[in-house]
């Protein structure tokens, strides 16, 4: 049995263990927070600023970049930056006040330093931030030549990277210019705008309204017009659909149609009565590869549950 | 009970409270029937001449089983009990009513954008489960425990915020809009979308609670060199955003619930930047960090992306502020009107700078314009719901609604924007918006413009691209 003065002893080593591992609540004016340390700070602290703030020591050259960019990159923004599936990366260097415009990393983006900060933090596009500094570095670089910004020699540091001067550096206004239009507010017979006529929906514009084909667009209308939604299969059917649009295999693939990789459609053509097929293509997704359709690689997906894979496969060998 | 209709010649006063309701408002019945363009006078109070409406309704199922004179099946049984459904939800005759997506529109559904379904909506709330979303890698789901909010950079204190932490604040609630910059975006050369969820949908509007900027700032003691600050998500984009200090200290919250309950995971969950009246993209969700500044940051949202390119080549950057707009949402696009007579014309105004003061409607393309009624409480930048009575004589009809806000600003017309702005800029869309009636009732998108020959070129390319 505890005497009182043990049990105190026993408090107040407590107390003060506990006071010295709580972190101390900041001299503020509400109190309720404390301080981040460095680490905390450091591991979230990925902006760089145009002129270079913020950008880790690292370096890497277009050589590099360009073997990096053509394993993760090359799949979405194609092998020369020219993929339209995607962001144009490449190219359209001039062409800003022209009808047929094309804004690109070289020819829009008035930095070179926000190429590096959105690579880090939001690329590749299914597993952003895994990329090292250095690998930033590189693929950076790569992509400043394949807009013709850096020669094939090329390296790439946080000292050189915020010296390069955009193209577009001096193509943006930043002074307010807003409002700019000015309506008189005309309440009784108004004139309106010279020469204007009703303009109304018109099959070129339902193209552009939904380029996926006709069925889907018809259907795409019915929906717009009855509210409907897209007609529902049967649940396996479903399922599959919902799992392989989370699992973001519709980035590149179609049901009918290719758009990077190939439509389902035609991996089920190709397949036919091929008993090996299923397991195949299990271990296509998990491991990725390439080389059957092409050869740009589709990229392993680690992520996506093995039993979520053979079901999405036994829907897709049945399209 | 014969219902209240208001008198349009006879505007209620504006409130003296940025949040509170007038005394009294002036509402009379009407008395004689709306005159607009060629519309005829009914020559009594509306409802009491011609056919009852009742006889035409069809009965929804054969044999009038539900209808009077007999007994409807769900009045001779119980109902459901309590708790049927823990998180309630709507009936199931309004499955309809949901946000959707335009095919074809993004290439991936992670960087990508769905529509609220405004024709369906009432009042200027934005039930949570239809506010519209813009992702630019789908939503996470954050474990509140594990999230945190770190302010630092030009402070005297940079402070690292739990979630818990930043609701022990002192709060305040606030009702406002939140409109995606690229809003519209598909109609600048010509109509391409049927129904206003696709023409206007992404738009929604809620009371937001959260806590100040500004208190936290204070908290933190923002440096007197600060000039921008960098808001950042913990999404997978990271998406980024560069914010004035004036904006930061004035109205921004941080918000963490949305229309009573906590922020949606698509809204955010369980923080989020909220910048009254600033386009969509600077309101981050999934906050994670504010880092006070000198300069901005030029992220790849505010270069790349949502920025102004004009037709000399040149383009705006930091717009940030959305212009007054309006649009009917009722009769719109999609919908058909099955009979002549009264309807009332409704549908929605909002500026990013400030209240709404004035929302016109046309019923015959813009030549004359009538005054319509705003719902009170008229809020600043914040959904106002308009309303105008009408009566439709069976012809073909254009019908406009057009906005002023307290600047004195009025909303453009197609032509006057397109003249400045080319039909390139992706961004800022807010002309005023037509649908046209036509003698079989049927609701549709036109547009009253002088710059489109017949048939479009089939080449053109799509006004948005969305990654």
């Amino acid at each position: 049995m505890r005497t009182s003065s043990q049990i105190l002893f026993a408090s107040s080593v407590i107390a003060l263990g506990l006071l010295a591992a709580a972190p101390s609540r900041a001299e503020t004016r509400f109190g309720i927070a404390r301080a981040p340390t460095a680490a905390e700070i450091a591991g979230w602290d990925i902006d760089v600023r145009p002129d270079g703030q913020g950008l880790p020591k690292g370096k890497g050259s277009v050589a590099q970049g360009q073997e990096l960019y053509d394993q993760k990159c090359a799949v979405c923004h194609g092998s020369f930056g020219e993929s339209t599936a995607y962001a144009v990366l490449a190219g359209g260097q001039g062409s800003l006040d022209k009808p047929d415009r094309l804004k690109t990393v070289g020819s829009y983006w008035p930095y070179a330093t926000t190429l590096w900060d959105y690579i880090y933090r939001a690329m590749p596009f299914g597993a952003p931030k895994t990329l090292t500094h250095d690998q930033v570095y590189a693929i950076t670089a790569y992509v400043l030549h394949l807009n013709d910004i850096l020669d094939s020699k090329a390296v790439l540091d946080e000292k050189t990277l915020p010296q390069i001067k955009m193209p577009n550096r001096d193509g943006f206004i930043t002074k307010k210019t807003l409002p700019d239009v000015q309506n008189p507010r005309c309440l009784k017979d108004c004139k309106g705008d010279p020469g204007a006529r009703v303009v109304g929906l018109t099959q070129a514009a339902l193209v552009v309204a939904a380029p996926t084909g006709q069925a889907e667009r018809r259907a795409a209308l019915e929906g717009q017009l009855a509210h409907t939604g897209p007609a529902v299969g049967a649940a396996d059917a479903a399922a599959a659909q919902t799992l392989s649009n989370k699992s973001g295999c519709m980035a590149c693939h179609g049901v009918d149609k290719a758009v990077v990789g190939p439509g389902f459609k035609q991996v089920a053509a190709k397949y036919k009565g091929d008993k090996t097929a299923e397991a195949k293509l299990l271990e296509k997704v998990q491991k990725g590869g390439s080389g059957v359709w092409g050869s740009v690689p589709m990229p392993a997906n680690p992520q996506v549950k093995e039993e979520d894979i053979k079901t999405m496969v036994k829907w897709i060998l049945a399209q | 009970m014969a219902k209240k209709i208001r008198n349009e010649t006879q505007p209620i006063a504006a409130p003296d409270s940025r949040q509170g309701f007038p005394l009294n408002s002036r509402r009379k019945f009407l008395r004689e029937g709306a005159v607009l363009g060629g519309a005829t006078l009914l020559g009594g109070v509306i409802g009491t001449a011609g056919a009852s409406e009742l006889d035409k309704v069809k009965p929804a199922r054969p044999g009038n089983e539900n209808l009077p004179p007999n007994t409807p099946q769900w009045s001779q049984s119980l109902g459901a009990p309590v708790a049927a459904h823990p998180y309630g939800k709507p009936s199931e005759f309004e499955k309809n009513v949901i946000r959707r997506q335009i095919p074809g529109l993004t290439r991936t559904d992670h960087s990508s954008i769905d529509f609220a379904p405004l024709q369906d909506l009432h009042g200027i709330i934005t039930p949570n489960g239809l506010h519209f979303e813009r992702h630019h890698s789908g939503f996470p789901a954050i474990h509140p425990a594990e999230h945190r909010l770190i302010i630092h950079g030009l402070v005297k204190t940079p402070l690292i915020f739990s979630v818990d932490e930043i609701i022990r604040f002192p709060a305040e609630s606030r009702i406002h809009f939140i409109e995606c910059g690229a809003n519209s975006g598909m109609e600048w050369s010509q109509p391409t979308q049927i129904s206003v969820q696709f023409t206007h949908g992404m738009l929604s509007c809620c009371e937001w609670t959260g806590v100040l900027v500004s208190t936290l700032f204070e908290e933190v003691g923002v440096k007197p060199e600060a000039k921008w600050v960098l808001a950042e998500g913990a999404d997978g984009a990271g998406t980024t955003r560069s914010i004035p200090i004036e904006k930061m200290l004035d109205d921004a919250l941080v918000a963490y619930a949305q229309n009573g309950e906590r922020l949606r995971p698509e809204q955010g969950y369980p923080l989020r930047l909220l910048l009254p009246g600033y386009q969509g993209i600077t309101n981050i969700k999934w906050l994670r960090r504010l880092k006070v500044g000198d300069q901005p940051w030029h992220t790849r949202e505010e270069t790349s992306h949502y920025t102004d390119l004009l037709a000399n080549g040149k383009a705006r950057q930091f717009t940030v502020e959305q212009e007054a707009k309006s649009v009917i949402t009722f009769p719109s696009g999609g919908q058909v009107l099955d009979h002549q007579g009264f309807y009332e014309i409704s549908g929605i105004a909002w500026s990013g700078r400030g209240r709404i003061k004035a929302v016109d409607v046309s019923t015959d393309g813009g030549k004359n314009w009538k005054e319509a009624v705003l719902q009170e409480p008229v809020l600043h930048k914040c959904l106002t719901r308009f309303r105008l009575a009408w009566n439709w004589d069976g012809k073909p009809a254009l019908l406009m609604s057009r906005a002023m806000d307290e600047t004195g600003y009025v909303q453009p017309t197609m032509p006057q924007l397109v003249a400045i702005r080319g039909t390139r800029s992706i961004y800022h869309n807010n002309a005023i918006q037509t649908w046209r009636v036509d003698a079989n009732g049927q609701v549709s998108n036109v547009h009253l413009r002088g710059d489109v020959e017949g048939q479009p070129n089939a080449n053109i390319q799509p006004n948005i691209i969305c990654v």
